[in-house]
């Protein structure tokens, strides 16, 4: 198994609406505990160290955080 | 009641009149580690003189958690039934979020095992029954009050002076075992100093005696009412004596924190009274350290002194007689002029290996307990609040990984596919019941070969034990084979096995192991 980048969620729209949808009235201490915990269940759920280096390889990659 | 310390007696070392010959190996320091070391030596025949700068055996409780393999190799040395028969034999750990348990482990599940997963035992009592081995012995010269000022080594020996309350003298050795500890003199002697990580987190730990019925389980909280947001742990030990261990953080002040008046109603709120006697105390730090290399020409670094972790996994004395049982045979036998020094590298290799294991273990731990700002909090809080609703976050909270020995790296070994991989090359020969007696004890300190539902070849360069397939050694050395052999190192590491191991094999691979080339 490798790492799924292609679309693989029929509704896109509405699964992206959901996670905004969880966030809604959280403060940002709120929402960061929120995103851990839904992080650590995927995690969980994936149970491939691979598939999840490679995500946490993606997500690096694309933070675009400026060096300095 | 509390431990009553008798003061060893000095005696006047000969070398303060005249020179003494040249011993073969000098140990320095009689904690369990230099103490356990001159025993493991003696059982191999070879001579040592063990020195220690105090006469009493440890101030305070130190190291309590002595784990299965531990209790194997003290039974080696002749003081694993009084350990385990005075401990308090648990293998239960419970950790609570808040006043919710969240996770327990259970450390050996299995029946047929002559030793317990753990005993708690305080250090004290555990160089007790060794001091008296050694001082029975022809083979161990322990003497108190002899304090190491110098060491120097030349490419065939070291020299080691010594300060006494009656004058000092020096000695030549063939080897010198640093034993020492965790601030080793000797390390700093040498120049060599730790590698690694200071954690920035401060843990009180108490000894309090009192009158209660506490299970016998490891109890760890993270976030206890009782301690305000904190991390606590319990241990119960021998004598009606209990271990307290309380996180301060990393802004306290450590000498403030150290007195009674100020420990003692941490305490109260911990245990719910005041019914108790406050028995020994201290403030430690956090590390995960150790030196580059534990083979220094002719000074080898041994327990302690060559690498020290956090506490909560017991892996610092356990680790520290794990590196008795990897050394001993291996000096031995460079002293005795049955091998090359070349064969000390392996200690050196695979006790690194060890060191490695323990300190990734230990950091984890610790970095779990005492989590930096940002992200890492951020997880660890997840990781507890979702332990009370989803059974994988459970395991996942860390309290500490109790100590097992690791697996050494024996890459090139023989083993055969689908054989269980407890008994995989480079593990600890797992035990099991032979009848009346157990697979241990049966292979004693040398190298054996273990013949499974099959004769043994005949002729070996070793001595052979054929043992039957009981289920559990069925289940332990064979899984779906029928029959097998293994060999056995002195320290009771598989070496290699096989389903049929053609001619000479086997002796080439004990000649290979004794030239320090496996």
């Amino acid at each position: 198994m490798s790492l799924v980048t292609k679309r693989n969620l029929a509704d896109q729209d509405g699964a992206y609406a959901a996670l905004i949808g969880a966030h809604k009235g959280l403060s940002d201490a709120e929402s960061t505990a929120f995103n851990a915990r839904l992080i650590l269940i995927l995690m969980n759920h994936i149970g491939d160290q691979a598939v999840i280096g490679e995500a946490l390889a993606l997500a690096k990659a694309s933070g675009g955080r400026v060096a300095g | 009641m509390p431990y009553d310390y008798k003061p060893f007696p000095f005696v006047t070392p000969p070398g303060l009149t005249a020179p003494e010959p040249r011993h073969p190996v000098v140990i320095v320091g009689a904690g369990p580690i230099g103490l356990a070391a001159a025993l493991e030596l003696a059982n191999h025949g070879v001579r040592s003189v063990v020195l220690d700068d105090n006469n009493v055996v440890s101030v305070g409780s130190r190291a309590i958690c002595w784990s299965k393999r531990s209790l194997e190799i003290l039974d080696r040395l002749g003081v694993g039934a009084a350990c385990v028969e005075k401990g308090v034999v648990w293998k239960v750990g419970r950790t609570y979020h808040r006043d919710r348990e969240v996770f327990n482990f259970d450390l050996l599940p299995e029946p047929g095992h002559r030793m317990p997963a753990f005993v708690n035992l305080q250090q004290y009592y555990v160089e007790e029954y060794l001091a008296a081995k050694a001082l029975a012995s022809d083979l161990i010269d322990l003497r108190f009050k002899n304090r190491v000022t110098g060491v120097s080594q030349a490419a065939d020996g070291a020299r080691v002076e010594i300060e006494t309350p009656e004058g000092s003298y020096t000695l030549e050795a063939g080897y010198v075992l640093a034993c020492d500890g965790a601030k080793s003199p000797i390390r700093a002697m040498l120049g060599l100093e730790f590698q690694g990580v200071l954690f920035e987190e401060r843990f009180l730990i108490a000894d309090i005696e009192m009158e209660a019925d506490f299970p016998s389980e490891r109890r760890f909280w993270f976030e206890p009412e009782f301690h305000q947001g904190q991390s606590a742990l319990l241990h119960k030990q021998p004598d009606n004596i209990y271990r307290i261990d309380l996180q301060l953080g990393w802004d306290t002040d450590p000498a403030e924190e150290n007195r009674p008046e100020k420990i003692i109603p941490r305490i109260e709120k911990v245990v719910g009274h005041g019914r108790f006697k406050l028995d020994w105390h201290s403030i430690y730090t956090f590390q995960c350290r150790r030196l580059d290399r534990f083979v220094h020409g002719r000074v080898i670094f041994v327990g302690d002194s060559a690498h020290v972790v956090s506490p909560f996994g017991a892996r610092g004395g356990n680790g520290g007689l794990q590196d008795v049982d990897a050394l001993g045979w291996r000096l031995a036998a460079v002293v005795k002029g049955a091998a090359p020094a070349a064969i000390l590298q392996r200690y050196d290799l695979e006790r690194c290996h060890g060191a490695d294991e323990n300190i990734l273990n230990s950091s984890r731990s610790t970095r779990f307990m005492s989590p930096s700002d940002g992200a890492e909090r951020w997880f660890r809080d997840a990781t507890l609040a979702l332990a009370g609703h989803a059974e994988f976050a459970r395991p996942m909270v860390n309290s500490g990984r109790l100590s097992v020995p690791c697996v050494y790296p024996l890459s090139d070994a023989p083993d055969v596919a689908g054989m269980p991989l407890s008994a995989r090359p480079g593990a600890v020969a797992p035990d099991a019941p032979l009848g009346n007696d157990w697979l241990l004890s049966g292979l004693g300190g040398e190298m054996v070969v273990l013949a499974i539902g099959k004769p043994a070849p005949e002729g070996l360069v070793v001595r052979a034990v054929e043992v039957a397939v009981m289920p559990e050694v069925k289940a332990r050395y064979l899984g779906d084979a029928d029959s097998a052999l293994y060999l056995i190192r002195p320290d009771q590491i598989v070496a290699a096995r096989w389903e049929r191991a053609e001619d000479g094999v086997i002796d080439a691979l004990v000649a290979a192991i004794w030239e320090g080339r496996a």
